[in-house]
């Protein structure tokens, strides 16, 4: 192996390395972030660190290490897939912890899904109420 | 050098997943347990890709895929079905 070839090679071996180290990061940071943040949504936040820009950083490596082209399709495909399925999990957690009131509405600087829930529940107290003016109709 | 990147990152990866089993056994409610497994979730992932890049083989690629797809339907049932049994809002 000529000179050349082999500083390239260490330089891509020290890049990976950087990657691996940093995308191990990822997920100690969500673990601290689990263990310090105060409620569900913020809890939240820190999750998807590992989920997305860990497993980019990884998958990085990898293709770096393997010296070959046809692997970066391979992990793209499966990056691509966990960009598809995380934000599916991630609305219906938050969706789940705001109905059930797991946050803690005084950390919120905006919440702008309250307007549209007291105008659901406007116009469902409505409805109720002009039914039972028909009802009430129908009785007479 | 790989194998110094492979024994830094094993115990960065054993401290993020003990922070994470913390939370799942601490809660204090079910969507912070489902939250931290989904993490849990995500260091396996990372564990199998550095084994991957440190050793240079791709045996557990089809694995890792097959987790992104699938990983995610856990955590939306749990979270369908989830349903609030505490006496009083926001003690978590």
């Amino acid at each position: 192996m000529n000179p050349e070839a082999s500083v390239v090679d260490n330089v891509i071996d020290t890049v990976s390395a950087v990657f691996l180290v940093v995308g191990a990061l990822m997920s100690l940071a969500a673990a601290v972030g689990l263990l310090r943040f105060p409620d569900l949504l913020s809890r939240m936040h820190a999750a998807t660190k590992p989920q997305v820009l860990g497993l980019f950083l990884l998958l990085a490596a990898i293709g770096l290490q393997m010296r070959t082209w046809w692997v970066w399709p391979a992990l793209l495909v499966a990056w691509i897939f966990q960009l598809l399925t995380v934000p599916v999990s991630a609305h219906m957690v938050g969706r789940a912890g705001y109905r059930t009131k797991h946050l803690h509405r005084e950390l919120l600087s905006s919440d702008e899904l309250d307007a549209v829930v007291q105008k659901a529940a406007q116009s469902a107290r409505d409805d109720s109420s002009r039914d039972e003016a028909d009802d009430g109709g129908r009785r007479d | 050098m790989m194998q110094t990147v492979l024994a830094v990152t094993a115990v960065i990866l054993s401290l993020a997943a003990a922070g994470a089993i913390i939370r799942i056994s601490r809660g204090p409610s079910l969507l912070d347990r489902v939250l931290a497994s989904d993490v849990l979730l995500a260091i396996l992932g990372a564990a199998l890709c550095i084994d991957m890049a440190v050793n240079r083989h791709l045996n557990n690629l089809m694995l890792l895929v097959a987790l992104s797809i699938v990983g995610f339907i856990g955590s939306v049932t749990v979270a369908r079905f989830v349903a609030d049994r505490r006496e009083q809002a926001n003690e978590s």
